[in-house]
């Protein structure tokens, strides 16, 4: 059973056992515009919650990505490299960024659900 | 004042509509203390064009230009010919008074230049991709191994001791900040064995070839030298007209290419402005610094060019930019460029062939000299002489002659002993064999 | 993840072309050139030389063995390309450029005459000092207009643009900071900066820390002061600011910075509106360079070259780099060696090969001495009246956010009038290509929505400036009036449509290459 939440920074998490898998929002992806090119973690890098690990590029601006919970790096979605477009299509499915092996489960717990999420967006 | 289009009365009537008494009320937000009268600058009024060309015209007669008499300076910066057709095109206004082509439907003409500019360099230097021009071939240098650092994570840079002196001490500036630069000995008229100095904390090897005395060095060992230990070798060009003979950097092995492109299309100007081409491996393409330009379509489906990667620039990544570099030398590339299409690939490998014919004889000439020793076995169009006196004085001398002999390895490197009796000379395609007597002539009488 | 966007689409969107398709290509006097490598020859050349045989014993084994692959052009075929290049873009000479920051202001055209004399642009930089007297007496006299217009004792001529300047003075900063046993890693950027600032701060090895700004588009003083501590080496302040303001409170700025231990720097970009009024040595700043392409005219060439000598005060002047120009005697001379450095000086290295910009210098010069000091300060106010004229004119239907009091050399406004209208920044900057205006600044600075920066600087006639006003007005009036057609996918009548700079971006094409040869029939 796995569970979605977000940050402030418009990053998704979603927590499957100890695996998350990372994306940037639907909401951040209209706001970037044309995704032409990620930056992607290695696998077995370690990161802390709040570090930078991804950039997300449009024309005109490049995003961190930050990690939204600590752990270290399983897999990065490599089909990005070859088709950034994917952001733009499906932000919170295919165009997903990484994987990390969760290390502190009470990070995640401190997230936005979705509704707090949405409500957070639409006071901006 | 001839360049400013506003009259008393226009002054008055716009001053009118925006509702102020008078033009000290738009400057209210400057503190009144730091406002001052005209009559503290101790400076001119306003002249007119003849006053002020008879000012500059009178300064620049005391200078001895390099087409006034027999010349043979290089070491950086050479003396071509440039056809006339460059100069002309540069002024139009389209070219010298539009600004960085930000707006593409409007600035084709800049963007197509700076696609064609960096492919000219690309082929040139062998490599298979180049961007839109960097200051100079010393800052290029510099940008380059920054750029070697980025890649590799490491932090030591080995300098060649053929570099020119004033590149190794540009790169000590900036790359000294984060890493340390290690200046191996200047060898001249030997390649050093800089494959030794290489570790594993090296980020790259940064070679010149020709290198500062002229001597042609092989790039191709040190390349694999420096990946069989995953540092990255550096091509450094000063005389970029010597690619049109010589074997290109690209093919053999560099990563990175920093050159000087002066001799192409520019003058000598006193040292500025110049243009750095800088060109690199497609992989290595987002650490590129500077400006890149791209092929694309319009809505129409036309074929366009636009700016691009833009997002590794200092405009959109501020702090985290590859470099912070903003212009790049637009139009010096352009000069680059049309006289680059001029030569073409013919015009081009017969100048460099007559560049090095004209300097093979010119060391062959003043070889017999007594007193002069030639010290580059190898060389392209610049060659240097151990001369039996120090170098320095010989050149003054040679100048109260009216010839401009070369300039003194001492100038370049005031502490190196080896270096005192040396002179670099240069022979280029303007060099006429009435240049080459009144030389040997001279140097004859000087050293006599 | 930071974001850093304001939404500006970037491809290219599609549009229905009514216009009947010419056989050519070319439309009248709108001609097309192909790419000089698909039109050149082999064996055809635009400069004549004999050829002459080599033989390889000096080339140390290099000969080149394989063809370059440039084209070759006759020079009627290669003056041909470039004018047809050179008709597909806008430039000053041709009409308002109202770029803001960018100072776009008319080019005069002694100054490209005087740095052609033989005698500068054919001087070597090398040559012996004796045969380029009179070089050196050029930079003194330029050095002594740009500190005598600042009231700063010294000049650094090296620095080759505006942000190598920058460089520049943050590496005299580091020097002074480091001569002082100190640790100070820090720069307080306010977040209106030019994008160099950062950059150039984080170049030179600093950490980088934005300072907000107030409601009004000043920089937040007290936030400022209150962000001072042992660790900040230096403030980086761009003055006039780029909302086109005046920092009123810079005084008490530089007072509290150099309270702190810390050192003013002063981004010089918009110099040209206070030159010959203000002084920024008065101000108490410690650095700060002027890219002599903005304020003393010498041209923007598409993009460069420039030139950035960064004035310093007594605090810093020690530390310029070499090489060092200085009196002997009758003439002058270079000091480039540690050994022969005049009593307390500390050079912090080099910043390039040779001296610096001479060609840039002569053309400024000559710009200096043509306008002199009244010329100078009148083309300062003359930048200043016209940017508040065009405030003025248009407050009423744009949107100024600062528009309530005056502004200084550039007015600022925002996309707030747009709103509702579905017509972006970029749409309205784009429909003034087809009006035959060049667009103003948009999107920065980051401070307001969807900045519109219009610079009009002081080359412009009072009817060119109404002209413009008439435009702008009448952009704004169809924009609020729904007339869209005017905006989307403008614009119409450039050489091209709007470009794909996604596609470019994501797929990137950076040179030409040639055409892949058939494949061999099996």
């Amino acid at each position: 059973m796995s569970e979605t939440r977000f940050t402030d920074q418009h990053e998704w998490v979603r927590l499957d056992g100890d695996e998350a898998t990372i994306g940037i929002t639907r909401h951040a992806a209209e706001q970037l515009g044309d995704v032409v090119f990620v930056e992607l973690p290695q696998a077995g890098r370690k990161v802390g919650a709040g570090a930078e690990a991804a950039v997300v590029e449009s024309v005109k601006a490049a995003s961190e990505v930050y990690a939204p919970v600590g752990g270290e790096v399983t897999e990065a979605n490599a089909a990005l490299e070859a088709e950034p477009a994917k952001v733009n299509e499906d932000p919170e499915g295919a165009g997903w960024f990484f994987k990390l092996k969760v290390g502190d489960r009470g990070e995640f717990a401190k997230l936005m659900d979705e509704a707090a999420y949405r409500e957070f967006v639409k006071g901006l | 004042m001839r360049y400013l289009p506003l009259t008393p009365n226009d002054r008055r009537a716009m001053l009118a509509r925006i509702g102020a008494p008078d033009i000290d009320a738009l400057f209210r937000d400057v503190p009144r203390e730091a406002v001052v009268p005209l009559s503290v600058f101790d400076l001119s009024d306003t002249k007119g064009e003849m006053e002020v060309e008879r000012i500059l015209a009178k300064l620049a007669s005391r200078n001895m230009a390099a087409g006034a008499g027999p010349f043979f300076c290089g070491a950086g910066a050479y003396k071509h010919h440039v056809p006339s057709a460059v100069d002309h095109l540069i002024q139009r206004s389209e070219f010298l008074t539009s600004y960085t082509p930000y707006q593409p439907e409007i600035s084709q003409g800049t963007l197509q230049v700076l696609f064609e500019f960096q492919t000219q360099v690309a082929l040139l230097t062998g490599m298979e991709v180049a961007n839109a021009s960097l200051y100079d071939g010393s800052t290029g240098t510099a940008e380059a191994v920054l750029m070697a650092q980025r890649l590799t994570r490491r932090s030591k840079a080995i300098l060649s001791g053929g570099l020119h002196p004033h590149y190794a001490e540009t790169v000590e500036t900036v790359a000294g900040l984060s890493g340390q630069v290690h200046r191996s000995p200047v060898t001249p008229g030997k390649a050093e064995d800089i494959a030794a100095l290489i570790d594993a904390d090296t980020a790259c090897v940064v070679v010149q070839s020709p290198d500062v005395f002229g001597l042609i060095r092989d790039l191709k060992p040190i390349a694999e030298a420096a990946h069989a230990k995953g540092a990255l070798l550096i091509a450094v060009v000063t005389e970029v007209v010597s690619l049109g003979l010589l074997e290109s950097p690209g093919a053999q092995g560099a990563d990175i290419v920093a050159c000087e492109g002066q001799s192409i299309g520019n003058g000598l100007n006193f040292g500025g402005p110049y243009v750095g081409l800088f060109a690199a491996r497609e992989k290595f393409l987002r650490q590129m610094p500077g400006r890149l330009c791209g092929e694309t379509v319009d809505a129409a489906g036309k074929r366009g060019f636009v700016l691009t990667l833009s997002t590794r620039e200092q405009h959109i990544r501020r702090e985290k930019a590859t470099s912070n570099i903003c212009t790049n030398s637009g139009l010096c590339a352009l000069a680059f460029s049309i006289h680059l299409s001029l030569l073409g690939e013919e015009g081009l490998t017969r100048l460099a062939r007559i560049n090095h014919a004209k300097a093979a004889a010119l060391a062959d000439r003043l070889s017999k000299l007594k007193g002069v020793e030639l010290v580059t076995p190898s060389f392209f169009n610049e060659f240097t002489l151990k001369l039996s006196k120090p170098a320095a004085g010989v050149v003054d001398a040679l100048a109260a002659k009216h010839v401009l002999g070369g300039v003194p390895a001492s100038r370049l490197m005031p502490h190196e002993a080896s270096a005192r009796d040396l002179l670099i000379v240069a022979a280029t395609e303007t060099s006429t064999d009435e240049d080459f007597v009144a030389f040997e002539l001279a140097l004859k009488e000087v050293l006599a | 993840m930071s974001m850093n966007n304001q939404g500006r689409p970037s491809q290219a969107t599609v549009t229905q072309d009514n216009e009947l398709p010419t056989i050519s290509g070319d439309r009248g006097l709108d001609l097309e050139a192909r790419l000089i490598f698909e039109l050149g020859r082999d064996g055809v050349t635009g400069v004549d030389f004999p050829d002459v045989s080599v033989d390889d014993n000096r080339l140390h084994g290099l000969r080149r063995k394989a063809a370059i692959g440039l084209p070759g052009l006759s020079e009627p075929e290669v003056i041909r390309h470039y004018v047809r290049l050179s008709r597909q873009n806008y430039a000053i000479d041709a009409g308002l450029y109202p770029l803001g920051s960018c100072t776009m202001k008319h080019n005069p055209r002694l100054n490209e005459k005087m740095a052609r004399l033989p005698g500068f642009g054919d001087l070597h930089p090398l040559a012996p000092l004796v045969a380029a007297q009179g070089a050196l007496a050029l930079i003194q006299e330029l050095m002594r207009w740009l500190t005598t217009l600042t009231g700063m004792p010294a000049v650094a001529m090296s620095p080759k643009a505006g942000a190598h300047g920058e460089l520049c003075g943050l590496l005299a900063i580091r020097a002074a900071v480091q001569a002082r046993g100190e640790h100070r890693n820090r720069i307080l950027v306010p977040e209106s900066a030019h994008g160099t600032n950062p950059a150039t701060a984080a170049f030179a090895g600093f950490v980088v820390d934005e300072v907000p700004a107030k409601p009004d588009g000043r920089v937040d003083a007290a936030a400022l002061k209150a962000k001072l501590g042992p660790d900040v080496a230096a403030i980086m302040l761009t003055n006039p600011n780029t909302c086109g303001l005046f920092e009123g409170e810079i005084i008490s700025i530089a007072k509290a910075v150099h309270e702190a231990g810390a050192y003013f720097y002063c981004d010089g970009a918009n110099f040209n509106a206070i030159a010959g009024r203000v002084r920024p040595g008065d101000l108490g700043i410690d650095a700060m360079h002027i890219n002599l392409h903005k304020t003393f005219s010498t041209p923007h060439g598409g993009g460069g070259p420039g030139a950035g000598p960064v004035v310093l005060s007594e605090r810093l002047k020690a530390y310029a780099p070499l090489p060092l120009l200085v009196a002997d005697g009758e003439g002058f001379k270079l000091i480039e060696d540690r050994a022969e450095l005049p009593a307390g000086a500390k050079p912090f290295g080099r910043m390039c090969a040779f001296h610096g910009q001479m060609g840039m210098f002569v053309r400024a010069l000559s710009y200096m001495l043509s306008h002199g000091r009244d010329g100078v300060r009148q083309a300062s106010e003359d930048a200043v009246l016209s940017a508040n004229y065009i405030l003025a004119s248009l407050k009423d239907i744009m949107s100024a956010p600062f528009g309530d009091g005056p502004c200084m050399h550039e007015a600022l406004f925002d996309d707030t009038f747009l709103e509702g209208t579905e017509v972006t920044t970029l749409d309205f900057a784009k429909a003034m290509i087809d009006e035959g205006y060049h667009p103003m600044t948009m999107y920065f600075p980051l401070v307001v929505h969807g900045a519109m920066l219009i610079e009009p600087t002081e080359s412009e006639s009072k009817e060119s400036l109404d002209r413009f006003v008439a435009v702008l007005r009448g952009l704004a009036e169809d924009a609020k009036a729904g007339r869209k057609e005017r905006f989307e996918g403008a614009p119409h009548y450039a050489p091209r449509r709007r470009l794909d700079e996604t596609a470019a971006a994501r797929k990137p094409v950076l040179r030409w290459k040639p055409p892949a040869l058939p494949e061999a029939a099996e």
